[in-house]
């Protein structure tokens, strides 16, 4: 085993071990892992599962039922476009097609996503946690095309 | 001068962030307060002074505009600026609002204690804490009001369930995964008057003899996580949170826990699975979380605006709140009016308002100035409504005589450029998506409905497709497990019942 493996499980002993209090700590376990490693890995998973004394199914399981957690490397920064009725209802799915389409944008990764909770300033996306509302398929593609960094006005 | 801008993500979507960071630059000795929403969405940034006591507002403001605001302030020509609003308060009240579950949301600093108890909050709580469990019980009761997450079920007959089983830890979870399309006042309130939430979830806890409880909050609403953590610890450092609840000696604690995007955790069996650590699966009922929920204990779940809806009652009585309404459904109903229409934001209207009046004499219309075509109100689940059904008055059971419902008060509106066929279709996938597979006829049903609409358009035996696809419909109505199956064929339905032309059964002699 390498050191870098060994690092690790420690971190995810470590942040099993800092929910060993909660009621049904798996959810909360997976954020923190996937916040401070991107991702949740196999690896991860098993020591997961010897931590709370499940199975490796059980665990998996839960990984994959839920959009949010990821079991790969993840892009740095991950838009999410609303692709949802109220944002169909003034052009939401212009901007998707516009987002998923554009090529050259570097280290962003596009998501679908139903409902932001931004209907009234529709069509929503959702830039690292930031919602963005009033978008058209320019606005979205040039967001892209700054690698996620600039905001379009 | 005290200027205030609503630090509400859609606001700040909008640019408000940068419409306040302007005014701090512009008028630097004035006092700026960053507040929740008014729901006022189409005057977003919205920006508010005081003045003789009222407060005056300019929107939507962009961040260059600031400047010649402050400047007509000071002036003394504020309603000659092409941004003057007016009174705030007025403009609510001359829409018929009654602000009784987000009276303080868009007013106040949302985790600013004395602003939130110098606005009314924790009135509520004060009054029950000095009854006993059933009279709190019977107050709800009296009050009518019912589940505002979407099933609409009277919310005093679940507590008493609670209240009457004995079996202890019991808890109370708030449902705050609000995944319904064209809705939103559950983050507004989060995010805008988050200590209402918590006041309202003690007093249900005190009612029913809770000593914990969660609030089940969706991912997607990164800002309402950040509030509701803040107002927890406040909550805590005043003393409406922990081992002796505003000196009263009982004890209550609420946790905050987040979902992974499951659009099926808003099912309460489904999102108690998902608290409990496991993948979000609907269960059979009975027994009802109320008996066996959270850990197989008895659970009080309920939707955020419910629990919001409470405090109001206890302070203003049950009867002030049953004062407002027809028939069946009593108090106030929170409007989320949004998709094509001209001023789209949150309206708490008291129950029996028309569709027509919100849609046309409150959010004026179409936003892209053609005719409204449809609307879909209760979310993804709910039908699609045509123009001859706007005169149907907003109730529980004046909605369902229209095989629709009012959800969790979504509307969404489209003009005549929408393809139904495409939106029964979407109604579809979304089933197939969010489907937690439990059950056949929504996991399979689901997947087979979107091939069905796809032959229908291409023309491939039309008529045998079209009734091909209403047996579907009846098959997953009534063999779904919960509600995601058993009501996703109602938009469907909808659509092919009021808009067939989209599906093409009258193309052929058109064509010719």
């Amino acid at each position: 085993m390498t050191n870098e493996s060994i690092d690790a499980e420690a971190a995810v002993r470590q942040i099993c071990a800092a929910y060993a209090d909660r009621q049904g700590p798996l959810l909360p376990i997976l954020h923190a892992i996937q916040k401070s490693a991107g991702h949740v890995s196999d690896a991860a998973i098993e020591v997961i599962a010897d931590e709370l004394n499940l199975s490796r199914a059980e665990v998996f399981g839960v990984v994959t039922f839920y959009h949010d957690f990821h079991r790969k490397p993840h892009a740095t920064h991950v838009l999410k476009v609303c692709r949802a009725e109220a944002c169909q209802a003034v052009g939401g799915r212009e901007v998707w097609s516009a987002a998923s389409t554009v090529e050259a944008r570097g280290d962003v990764g596009v998501e679908a996503v139903y409902c932001l909770g931004n209907c009234a300033c529709a069509p929503s996306v959702q830039l690292d946690g930031r919602t963005l509302g009033r978008m058209d398929a320019a606005r979205v593609t040039a967001l892209l095309v700054s690698g996620g960094t600039g905001v379009p006005t | 001068m005290k200027y205030y801008v609503s630090k509400d993500s859609a606001a700040v979507s909008v640019g408000a962030a940068e419409t306040a960071a302007a005014l701090d630059r512009v008028a630097p000795d004035a006092t700026l307060v960053r507040t929740g929403s008014r729901g006022l969405y189409w005057l977003e940034p919205l920006v508010e002074v005081e003045q003789d006591g009222h407060r005056i507002g300019f929107g939507p403001l962009a961040s260059s505009e600031v400047e010649s605001v402050v400047t007509a302030i000071q002036a003394g020509t504020s309603s000659a600026h092409p941004r003057y609003v007016g009174d705030i308060d007025e403009l609510l009240r001359s829409q018929g609002q009654r602000r009784l579950t987000f009276a303080r949301c868009g007013v106040i600093d949302p985790t600013d204690w004395d602003d939130f108890v110098a606005h009314g909050g924790s009135a509520g709580l004060r009054m029950a804490l000095e009854q006993d469990g059933q009279t709190i019980v019977d107050a709800v009761k009296t009050s009518g009001l019912r589940g505002r997450g979407g099933a609409g079920f009277p919310t005093g007959i679940k507590w008493q369930t609670v209240h009457d089983t004995p079996s202890t830890p019991k808890y109370v979870v708030c449902n705050a995964d609000e995944g319904d399309s064209g809705t939103y006042a559950d983050r507004m309130m989060m995010e805008g008057d988050p200590l209402t939430l918590l006041e309202g979830m003690t007093i249900a806890a005190v009612a029913v003899g809770a000593t914990r409880g969660y609030i089940y909050l969706r991912s997607e609403y990164p800002d309402a996580e950040r509030t509701l953590k803040r107002a927890i610890e406040v909550a805590h450092e005043v003393g409406m949170l922990g081992d002796d609840i505003l000196g009263s000696g009982r004890a209550f604690d609420v946790e905050l826990r987040m979902g992974a995007g499951a659009y099926i955790c808003g099912e309460e069996t489904s999102l108690l699975e998902s608290l409990e650590g496991k993948r979000g699966v609907v269960r059979f009922k009975p027994p009802l979380p109320a008996v066996q929920g959270f850990l197989g204990q008895p659970t009080m779940i309920n939707n955020v605006i419910t629990l919001c809806s409470v405090p109001a009652i206890m302070a203003q009585g049950a009867e002030h709140y049953a004062s407002f309404g027809i028939n069946k459904s009593r108090g106030t109903l929170t409007v989320q009016l949004c998709g094509n229409v001209a001023r789209p934001g949150l309206y708490e209207m008291p129950f029996g308002v028309t569709l027509d009046h919100v849609i046309n004499s409150l959010g004026g219309g179409a936003r892209s100035g053609r005719p409204v075509r449809a609307v879909q109100v209760g979310g993804p689940l709910g039908a699609y409504l045509p123009q001859a059904y706007l005169d149907t008055p907003l109730g529980y059971e004046e909605m369902a005589e229209k095989k629709s419902m009012i959800g969790h008060g979504g509307v969404v509106v489209f003009d005549d450029t929408v393809d139904m066929a495409q939106q029964a279709r979407f109604a579809m996938e979304f089933c197939d998506l969010e489907s937690c597979g439990k059950c056949t006829p929504c996991r399979v049903g689901s997947v087979r409905a979107q091939e069905v609409i796809d032959r229908i358009v291409a023309d491939d035996d039309r008529a045998g497709n079209l009734d091909l696809l209403r047996e579907l419909c009846d098959t997953m109505i009534n063999g779904s497990l919960c509600a995601h199956g058993g009501m996703a064929p109602f938009p469907v339905l909808s659509a092919l019942n009021h808009f067939s032309e989209d599906f093409g059964t009258r193309e052929p002699a058109e064509v010719q």
